[in-house]
């Protein structure tokens, strides 16, 4: 099915199952334990043998000499493997590092062995018995530094870089011009997924076949890049990934553990597990760029911005990309002259890429900040600034392309009521609760909305049992849940008569989970089958498909009826169709909005800070489950919150790596740092956005909380933080200086 | 006494030799340095969800693993072995603890529950029950850890102990942030602290 021209009326609009608050299907499974992961897999894979990787000590160079010997003796190993080993390998187009490192070493603790033993304590143990020589060469690890040679990278569109630098009107002359300037520059640290389970494969060969229990977000991808990297046809391989522990993005590749499980079980002759360690993960794996972002806004006393220029200069290894920190300044406030520009350093660090909103995330933590201090200098009310400054079509395209729905003023103006920013004193430093300084913040929200091609099986059964089959993933999405929905009101049964099958690369490839388009897409596939299945159970009903209804378990037209369990009958009848979107994106910019509002408490002696109360109003299109997606919300502003005020992989610039690599060392937000958060959707379909009218809300929650909660420790404080994170030893620099 | 005896495994064997001493290694050829020779294996009785179980495993073993890799319960999971997470969160006796942090070896006798004890899909405790409810979990990993956790910390709570945030530590309140301080051993980084916080408090009868 195309979706090329904006949605009429469907089945899904009877909204007697989508948009319910329905709890998770897999809810049971999860809280029971009973839930399979990747590592978990005794059921398929009983005699697994466990593998270790052993990861490189430098960050830059060449193994000179590898000796296994001790570690092949060691008690109870299968085998090692090394690139000395290993056979033919070849780098994945989208890795930008090898997965096995040798004889040339590209991160530190990119894998150079793996170890097979009969047990985990066994392989971990020899592992540390190979003797690994380097020949260290000298490497960039310093962001600051390395922006000095930054080039402008090449346009990168299947990572949303398509344009690195853009232009419109005369942002030199009319920033020059304004009367009222905020030329600043923002940092944003590298910053580490943490997903709770960490990578993981379990693997297995039968012959030339492989088959991939894995933690992955991207089956289709992952199947690819196993392809590239092993040189092997994709027939031969099979990846399966019913539940994953988190991903934000670190796992839309796969990673070492894949290769390391499958290296392992070709050289043991049995299955392999292997798991990262959590201290590998941090430098093994991917990480979000840091970023060094220079915004300059020029306005008039009206506060209309008349110029608006985001720079943002980010480092990768040779061959990576940028983060995209100035990406929704093209598209969030009005503006007749604008520019943003993107730099790329080449740093030896770990690989860089995409976690949760990357380009918005850390660019928003800037852009927002700036729009908080031009509010100030101009006197106007931030959420009365950010309203002056909407607008309702692409501002680098003109009126040509307008939002396919935008309803930023609605956001702004509900979350400003129910947080009750009216109470909020303009300047700062004036509220106290006994040792703490109180002060009120917020930000917008932006998040571009994408839509994927995804394709799914739906069949129904003599039973009127109704099954998806997709490669989808269900990261802690919803996903299994909201396909179910979708499911459910195209077919007229109830949820419990509907069963999804996810994560199997046997099944139709989807569009996976990323860039919060894997709900809308995946769902959209889904109604797509759905329609061909209506279409095969009216016909062999004798029925016009077009005027049939599907309700209560039956197909309806006129007074005759059949019910779905009979039309299946034994043979049970099934459809596949796949979801194409096309041209729609391109007429529309289409994207998903919301307003954050934070209250933060700075203590008066220490610095120290809490966040006191989160509130927030989104616009996502259609909200297919309120319950599954204001947990998307909430965990997106609580990541946010950590990125705001403790979350830094901290470089160590004589050794480039991350020095902080555990979760003791990487802070994240704990249940101490959270309050209750109060999340509002407004009520809003999008017709141009997918069949389901809804968009993406995966990753909206991370956009802009960060400058909210800035914004909002320094109105509490009276200390403009613009390096983060913000911790309270930038407070006390700050008031030293007051 | 009714126990259900698990036969050492293969990989039991391997690693320790004959599994009937409490600590056996096997012996050693002449050309092996000491390190090449396998580790000491411990035998070690569990009474894991009721069952006593009786393992024999490295001695490096930790209770998580043991648990995970042997007794096959792999509702306790692995979110960073270093005690820094809280995912691996079962109750020994009662009480919480890192299952990570503590070796199978040390726990010969001890009363275990895990996830898999506390309720099944077709019959869940209070806790797992309002879990569902209230949407406390996302991915689910860290899930089964925060459910025990909540299981320990309401008991914990119910008998007065005290915690960093109560106003008088002879007699701590039930209240939210007392809730939150103390499960913050436990991480979710899908951020489902605010429902999580929703869920224990309408099991523990605390106002949220």
């Amino acid at each position: 099915m195309k979706f090329d021209s904006p949605a009429t009326t469907n089945p899904i609009d009877r909204l007697k199952v989508v948009g319910k608050p329905i709890d998770r299907i897999d809810g049971k499974l999860k809280t029971t334990g009973t839930a399979p992961y990747a590592y978990e897999r005794n059921d398929v894979a009983p005699n697994a043998a466990y593998g270790y990787i052993l990861g490189a000590s430098i960050a830059k160079g060449r193994i000179t000499s590898l000796d296994v010997s001790a570690a092949k003796r060691a008690p109870g190993v299968i085998a090692v493997v090394t690139y000395q080993n290993a056979g033919k390998l070849a780098k994945a187009k989208a890795h930008t590092a090898r997965l096995l490192a040798g004889p040339e070493v590209q991160h530190f603790d990119q894998a150079v062995a793996i170890v097979v033993a009969e047990t985990f304590e066994q392989a971990r143990d020899a592992s540390r018995r190979i003797k690994v020589r380097y020949a260290a060469t000298k490497g960039a690890y310093d962001l600051a530094v390395a922006i000095k040679t930054a080039q402008k990278p090449a346009p990168n569109p299947d990572a949303g870089a398509d344009k690195p630098d853009t232009a419109v009107g005369d942002f030199a002359g009319a920033f020059a011009k304004a009367s009222v300037q905020l030329d600043e520059t923002y940092t944003t640290p590298d910053q580490c997924h943490a997903m709770m389970e960490p990578h993981a494969t379990t693997a297995a060969w039968e012959g030339d076949k492989l088959t991939v229990w894995t933690s992955n977000q991207m089956i289709a991808w992952a199947v690819r890049d196993l392809t590239e990297t092993l040189l092997i046809p994709k027939e031969n391989v099979r990846v399966i990934s019913p539940y994953i522990g988190g991903g934000f993005g670190s796992k839309l590749w796969i990673r070492a553990d894949a290769l390391a499980a499958i290296l392992g079980a070709r050289a043991a002759g049995r299955p392999v597990k292997v798991a990262l360690a959590r201290t590998q993960i941090f430098n093994n794996t991917t990480h979000r760029p840091a970023t060094i972002q220079r915004i300059r806004i020029g306005c008039g006393p009206d506060g209309r911005i008349a110029a608006i220029g985001h720079e943002s200069w980010s480092g990768d290894l040779p061959g990576g990309g940028p983060e995209t920190a100035a990406n929704q300044t093209r598209l969030l406030y009005a503006g007749e002259n604008r520019m943003t520009a993107h730099r790329l350093a080449v740093l030896d660090l770990p690989e860089g890429n995409a976690m949760r909103a990357p380009g918005e995330a850390p660019g928003l933590m800037a852009l927002e900040i700036a729009m908080d201090e031009l509010a100030e200098k101009l006197k106007i009310d931030p959420v009365e600034l950010r309203i002056r400054n909407d607008v309702q079509y692409d501002p680098e395209a003109g009126p040509k392309r307008p939002f396919s729905h935008r309803d930023l003023i609605g956001c702004l103006r509900t979350g400003a009521q129910r947080f009750g920013w009216d109470k909020r004193s303009a300047t700062p430093g004036r509220v106290r609760d006994g040792r703490w300084l109180v002060g009120l913040g917020m930000a917008a929200a932006f998040r571009n909305n994408i839509s994927m091609t995804s394709a799914a099986r739906v069949g129904i059964d003599r039973k009127g049992v109704v099954t998806v089959a997709t490669d989808m993933t269900d990261i802690g999405t919803g996903s299994y849940t909201v396909i179910a929905q979708t499911a459910a009101e195209m077919m007229g049964v109830d949820v419990e008569k509907v069963v999804v099958l996810l994560g199997d690369s046997s099944f139709p490839a989807s569009s996976g989970s990323g860039g919060q388009w894997g709900g809308n897409s995946a769902s959209s596939g889904v109604y797509a089958a759905c329609v061909k299945l209506r279409e095969a159970l009216a016909r062999k009903a004798g029925f016009d498909p077009a005027t049939a209804v599907f309700d209560d378990g039956k197909i309806r037209s006129g007074n005759k009826s059949a019910t779905l369990a009979e039309l299946a009958g034994d043979a049970g009848l099934s459809a596949e169709d796949t979801i194409e979107f096309e041209g729609l994106d391109k007429a529309y910019a289409q994207s998903t909005f919301g307003a954050h509002f934070v209250e933060a408490g700075v203590d008066a002696q220490t610095g120290e800070i809490r966040v006191r109360r989160m509130g927030g109003a989104f616009a996502a299109g259609r909200i297919l489950n309120p319950k599954s997606a204001r947990s998307q919300v909430i965990g997106a502003m609580t990541m946010g919150v950590g990125a705001a005020l403790m979350e830094e992989a901290v470089v160590d610039k004589r050794y480039g790596c991350f020095i902080n690599h555990d979760m003791a060392g990487y802070e994240v937000p704990v249940h101490a740092d959270i309050p209750h958060q109060d999340v509002v959707f407004l009520d809003e379909v999008d017709d141009k956005s997918s069949p389901l009218k809804a968009k993406g809300v995966g990753e909206l929650g991370i956009c802009g909380v960060g400058a909210a909660v800035a914004n909002a420790v320094y109105n509490a404080c009276g200390v403009r933080v613009r390096e983060y994170p913000i911790t309270l030893d930038k407070i006390l620099a700050g008031w030293a200086k007051v | 006494m009714d126990e259900d005896f698990i036969p050492v495994s293969r990989r039991g064997i391997l690693a320790g030799g004959v599994a009937t001493a409490t600590i056996a290694t096997a012996p050693a050829s002449a050309q092996d340095s000491p390190q090449d020779r396998p580790p000491p294996s411990a035998t070690t009785r569990l009474k894991v969800n009721g069952r006593t179980m009786t393992l024999t495993v490295d001695t490096r073993t930790t209770l998580l693993d043991a648990l995970r890799e042997h007794a096959h319960l792999t509702g306790a999971k692995k979110g960073c072995d270093h005690g820094q997470c809280g995912a691996c969160t079962v109750l020994v006796a009662g009480r919480r603890i890192n299952s990570c942090l503590t070796l199978a070896a040390m726990h010969d006798g001890d009363e275990i529950t895990t996830i898999e004890g506390l309720g099944r899909p077709d019959d869940l405790h209070p806790l797992q029950a309002a879990f569902v409810a209230h949407d406390s979990y996302q991915c689910g990993y860290c899930t089964p850890g925060q459910i025990c956790s909540a299981a320990g910390m309401l008991a914990e709570l119910k008998a007065g102990v005290p915690s960093h945030v109560s106003a008088d530590l002879d007699d701590p309140r039930a209240t939210a942030d007392e809730v939150r301080e103390r499960m913050s051993g436990n991480i979710c980084r899908c951020g489902a602290y605010s429902n999580i916080i929703e869920a224990i408090s309408e099991v523990g009868g605390i106002k949220a």
